[in-house]
């Protein structure tokens, strides 16, 4: 435990590149990207399937079959079929990314009340309309739901793109263990998980902010299906 | 890439398959044993609802390395010992679990209870013998979820001394043998696909009431 403290406290572990500050940076650099490529790719394409209904089996046994997928095994796949490097790693972390959110987009556009959406296409809206200001804003609690648990994923298998070369708070988890230097592990660890509680944090507030306060009632609990 | 890896080395990938499957699965019969009875005190008051949930997320939300890494300081084990994974994987099944119980104990139908209460089952006659069976359904979603996760998680033990298959990761990696990490992802999905079947089908023979009437036309 005091190892610990005197790992926190030592000036030279919060400067220079690998310094707590810069691993911190690299680590939410790794995430945003990847969550970016990764929406950029989900959203649209779950809107679609939930607003058409054509190829709804692939998302939903791709998302079930891709929770299976272990992250370790793909990144460091990715990395020696493509080489060391920020690129393969990044694939590897968008390919694990986009499952959540792909799921989260599709289930909450199908999840719109059917009078709500009947009652749009009554009022005259187009289905760009229905879709963009009816399906989109009833969804976002669910998207950010399938966003929420795509971050977590992404800041836990960036500690892991440390045992491939990369940056990121893993390197404190990787080379401690390299060298038996069990507090500067710890250290990295806390961090990692103060990081991923903090964004947990920042995107239930998102979500709070931009979802209609029409939503936010919590709905009556739906009898699960026997299933 | 050189297949030649896998017939050369069956007997290996057969060790790291047992000890994935006993790594995979221990944490789930252990957490299902924690998560029963704290999912039932979830349902007791919206206090402990509210201290149970917010527990489990927030253990739920510290990635599995990290907690693999600092339970040591908890258990006092060392580092590289097995018992971190399957502590560890335990807390994530019940962080997944407790919702679940929680969520099924609450819709049992109210009906249902009254019913047994008036025919004089005890307290906790009826927790054992109506409530929980009418949350099996439930409970075993939530449990296919815990298994399938746990069965890729395993693998990030690797990093710290014991993975199962995630052992032919590392050191696929390593050795720069591509085929070995591949049979390793395979036999991973192949692990979770057979253990998500089977616990559909004990859900199914656990839970002979669910069938009885769906066909008869309601």
């Amino acid at each position: 435990m005091g190892g610990i403290l005197q790992w926190f406290t030592d000036p030279a572990h919060w400067s220079g590149s690998d310094g707590v500050p810069v691993r911190i940076l690299e680590h939410i650099y790794y995430a945003l990207l990847t969550l970016l490529v990764a929406a950029v790719i989900a959203i649209p394409l779950g809107l679609y399937v939930g607003h058409t209904g054509h190829g709804r089996f692939l998302v939903v046994s791709s998302a079930n079959s891709l929770r299976a997928l272990p992250t370790l095994g793909v990144l460091v796949l990715a990395v020696v079929g493509f080489g060391v490097g920020l690129g393969p790693a990044l694939a590897a972390l968008v390919v694990l990314a986009v499952p959540p959110i792909l799921a989260g987009t599709y289930a909450g556009v199908q999840a719109v009340d059917r009078a709500v959406v009947d009652a749009a296409h009554g009022m005259g809206m187009s289905e760009r309309e229905v879709l963009f200001k009816v399906e989109l804003p009833n969804a976002l609690p669910l998207i950010i739901g399938g966003l929420r648990s795509a971050t977590l994923q992404v800041i836990s298998t960036a500690t892991i793109a440390a045992y491939v070369a990369l940056g990121g708070l893993g390197r404190y988890i990787i080379d401690g263990l390299s060298v038996r230097d069990y507090a500067e592990m710890v250290a990295g660890s806390i961090l990692l998980a103060l990081l991923a509680i903090a964004a947990d944090l920042a995107l239930a507030g998102l979500q709070r902010a931009i979802v209609s306060p029409g939503l936010r009632t919590p709905r009556r609990i739906r009898r699960p299906a026997a299933a | 890439m050189i297949w030649g890896w896998i017939p050369r080395n069956v007997d290996l990938i057969v060790d790291r398959t047992v000890e994935h499957i006993w790594l995979a699965l221990v944490p789930v019969f252990l957490g299902l044993i924690v998560s029963v009875p704290l999912g039932w005190l979830a349902t007791t008051t919206a206090t402990a609802r509210n201290v149970v949930i917010t527990v489990t997320g927030l253990l739920y939300t510290v990635p599995s390395l990290a907690l693999i890494v600092m339970l040591p300081l908890v258990l006092g084990t060392q580092i590289l010992n097995p018992l971190n994974v399957v502590v560890a994987l335990t807390i994530y099944t019940v962080a997944l679990l407790v919702r679940s119980v929680a969520d099924a104990l609450d819709a049992v139908p109210r009906v249902v209870i009254d019913a047994a209460t008036a025919m004089g089952y005890s307290q906790l006659r009826r927790f054992v013998a109506v409530e929980l069976p009418l949350a099996i359904p439930v409970i075993v979603a939530g449990l296919r979820v815990a298994v399938v996760s746990n069965t890729s998680l395993v693998t990030v033990g690797a990093l710290v001394g014991l993975g199962g298959l995630g052992q032919l990761f590392t050191e696929g990696f390593q050795r720069d043998i591509p085929s070995e990490i591949l049979a390793g992802i395979v036999l991973v999905l192949l692990l979770a696909l057979v253990f998500d079947g089977v616990l559909t089908l004990v859900g199914r023979a656990v839970t002979p009431w669910t069938r009885v009437g769906a066909g008869a036309g309601r």
